[in-house]
């Protein structure tokens, strides 16, 4: 506990300079290939994740097939020279699979998957660059990548991290130095409009008191998320149809 | 994607008539974007977008042990991941058999001495050497892979920086070696002579180089041929389909001369790039 004394320091700055509530800088970029029927490409901080979409399509394997509902095919990976360590595999780990299946947890929570029964959309991500909050990065991106292909969704699905330093100021989106640095991460996928939350994951512990404000702050930061990526997709938008000469194009 | 009967007469003619669909003739190539140190975590790293081509290349160096048969030898391992960006095919391990057939030709390309040098990566003779890996990533397959993974490795490789030794201390069989505290001081690789891979196709009756994804299916016949400055480093026919003795010639003849002018085009850019411009995906 000793440890997480130094997250933020006393003049309430953390280790890359930010303050508690404050997120990493987010670039984003959609429409980054041509081949892919949606594509997206994320910053957050020094995390880079690419995502495409691909679909809706006719659905690979029969049996999987839905009469009712298109079903959501993830695939997670992460570029060998993405972590500092060089990694042996892109993909097929524990880690891997796990995340593939959350990534599919938070984007069925948002897809209208009733409106294409027996097909199938892919969704893809890779991780170019990994320093914490691959989770949150990867979530966006692809929600980004959803858009991008004209898929319907119910609202946004973004995440955030957020974590607890001092042992009682809440901090949000934590750097890859923070995690190893210890304290506990609180990983949130939520739809930031109605206020629901798809994914909760909690790593390492502390006392239940805390959980509020710490839930709170992470949910605070997936609406500013949201923010971000409704500006992004506006402007991206805008610029499409300013080409094709429908859009408003006065912004 | 599959072309109709229709469309590949299409392109047939077009090849024939040295029009093809893009407007190329037989011997251009498609516009090309090259970038440089956009993977922090690497020693070099480069990006390449070929048309709809699109590959991205890291370096990362290790300290080995060098081959007992080899000892003032260092390592260098090529691995290529297909993304499943790139197509849905290659989802979970479909992507595998085109990966492990673009690191086999890479390495082969690269097995020469006279190619590259890997008594250059040597530290202390049979204790300690560098071993570079080179990790291709592919995430868009827009025809001619082969040329692109080959151009955008040869210039990670031009970016890599080797960190220098300051000092190797031994100690009976321990060996330490102490990195220059400098992180600017480093050493840089000879690129010269690193090879370029180009794929010739057979098209009706002529020969085209750097063929889209469409022309690569009304192609009869593929070779990829690595040219290391004015020599052949590798020679290999891709795909299916076979090709007649003295078009094969001819293919290499093709294959030979515009190695030798992407080379020195390739070379000409290196020189002039810029590395640390912050575009990556962005632009």
């Amino acid at each position: 506990m000793s440890r997480n004394r130094e997250l933020i320091s006393k003049i309430g700055l953390r280790l890359d300079g930010r303050r508690p509530d404050e997120l990493r800088r987010i670039r984003c970029k959609m429409g980054v290939f041509s081949q892919p029927d949606g594509s997206a490409y994320i910053e957050q901080g020094l995390t880079k994740v690419l995502a495409a979409v691909y679909g809706p399509h006719q659905v690979r394997s029969r049996q999987k097939a839905q009469h009712d509902a298109c079903i959501i095919n993830t695939q997670f990976s992460m570029a060998v020279f993405s972590t500092n360590e060089r990694k042996k595999r892109p993909r097929g780990d524990r880690k891997s699979t796990e995340m593939s299946m959350h990534l599919q947890q938070a984007l069925l929570s948002v897809i209208e998957t009733d409106l294409y029964p027996w097909s199938q959309i892919d969704v893809y991500v890779e991780v170019l660059h990994a320093d914490g909050g691959i989770y949150p990065a990867c979530v966006n991106a692809a929600t980004l990548a959803v858009i991008d292909a004209g898929i319907p969704i119910k609202e946004y699905v973004c995440a955030c991290t957020a974590s607890l330093g001092n042992n009682e100021v809440p901090m949000l989106d934590v750097s890859h130095q923070e995690e190893i640095l210890g304290g506990p991460t609180l990983t949130v996928a939520a739809l930031p409009m109605s206020g629901k939350i798809v994914l909760m994951e909690m790593s390492q512990r502390f006392h239940l008191d805390h959980l509020p404000k710490v839930l709170n702050k992470a949910l605070e930061g997936c609406k500013d998320v949201k923010a971000i990526l409704d500006e992004a997709v506006k402007n991206h938008v805008s610029e499409i149809g300013s080409a094709t000469g429908w859009a408003n194009t006065t912004s | 994607m599959s072309l109709s009967q229709a469309e590949k007469t299409f392109i047939l003619h077009g090849v024939a008539e040295n029009f093809r669909v893009d407007g190329r003739d037989r011997e251009g190539y498609r516009p090309m974007e090259l970038e440089t140190d956009i993977v922090q975590h690497a020693f070099g790293s480069a990006r390449l977008r070929l048309a709809n081509t699109d590959v991205l290349v890291a370096v990362k160096i290790e300290v080995d042990t060098p081959l007992p048969e080899k000892p003032f030898e260092g390592k260098i391992e090529f691995f290529v991941d297909c993304s499943a960006n790139a197509t849905p095919d290659f989802e979970g391990r479909g992507g595998e058999s085109l990966a492990v057939e673009l690191a086999n030709i890479l390495s082969s390309a690269y097995e020469s001495p006279l190619t590259f040098d890997l008594r250059k990566l040597c530290i202390l003779k049979g204790k300690k050497c560098w071993k570079l890996y080179v990790d291709v990533l592919i995430l868009e397959c827009g025809g001619n892979l082969f040329d692109a993974v080959s151009l955008a490795v040869k210039a990670a490789l031009h970016i890599t920086q080797v960190p220098k030794i300051k000092a190797v201390n031994i100690d009976g069989d321990n060996v330490e070696i102490e990195v220059s505290d400098n992180i600017i001081d480093c050493d840089r690789l000879n690129v010269e002579n690193l090879p370029v891979l180009v794929t010739v196709c057979k098209i009706g009756n002529h020969c085209i180089v750097d063929p889209s994804l469409t022309e690569e299916q009304c192609a009869v016949g593929s070779v990829v041929v690595a040219v290391s400055k004015e020599c052949f480093s590798t020679i290999t026919s891709i795909g299916t389909g076979s090709l007649h003795e003295e078009t094969l010639f001819e293919c290499l003849d093709l294959g030979h001369k515009v190695a030798i002018k992407l080379n020195q085009t390739l070379m000409a850019i290196l020189v002039q790039i810029q590395p640390n411009q912050d575009v990556g995906f962005l632009k």
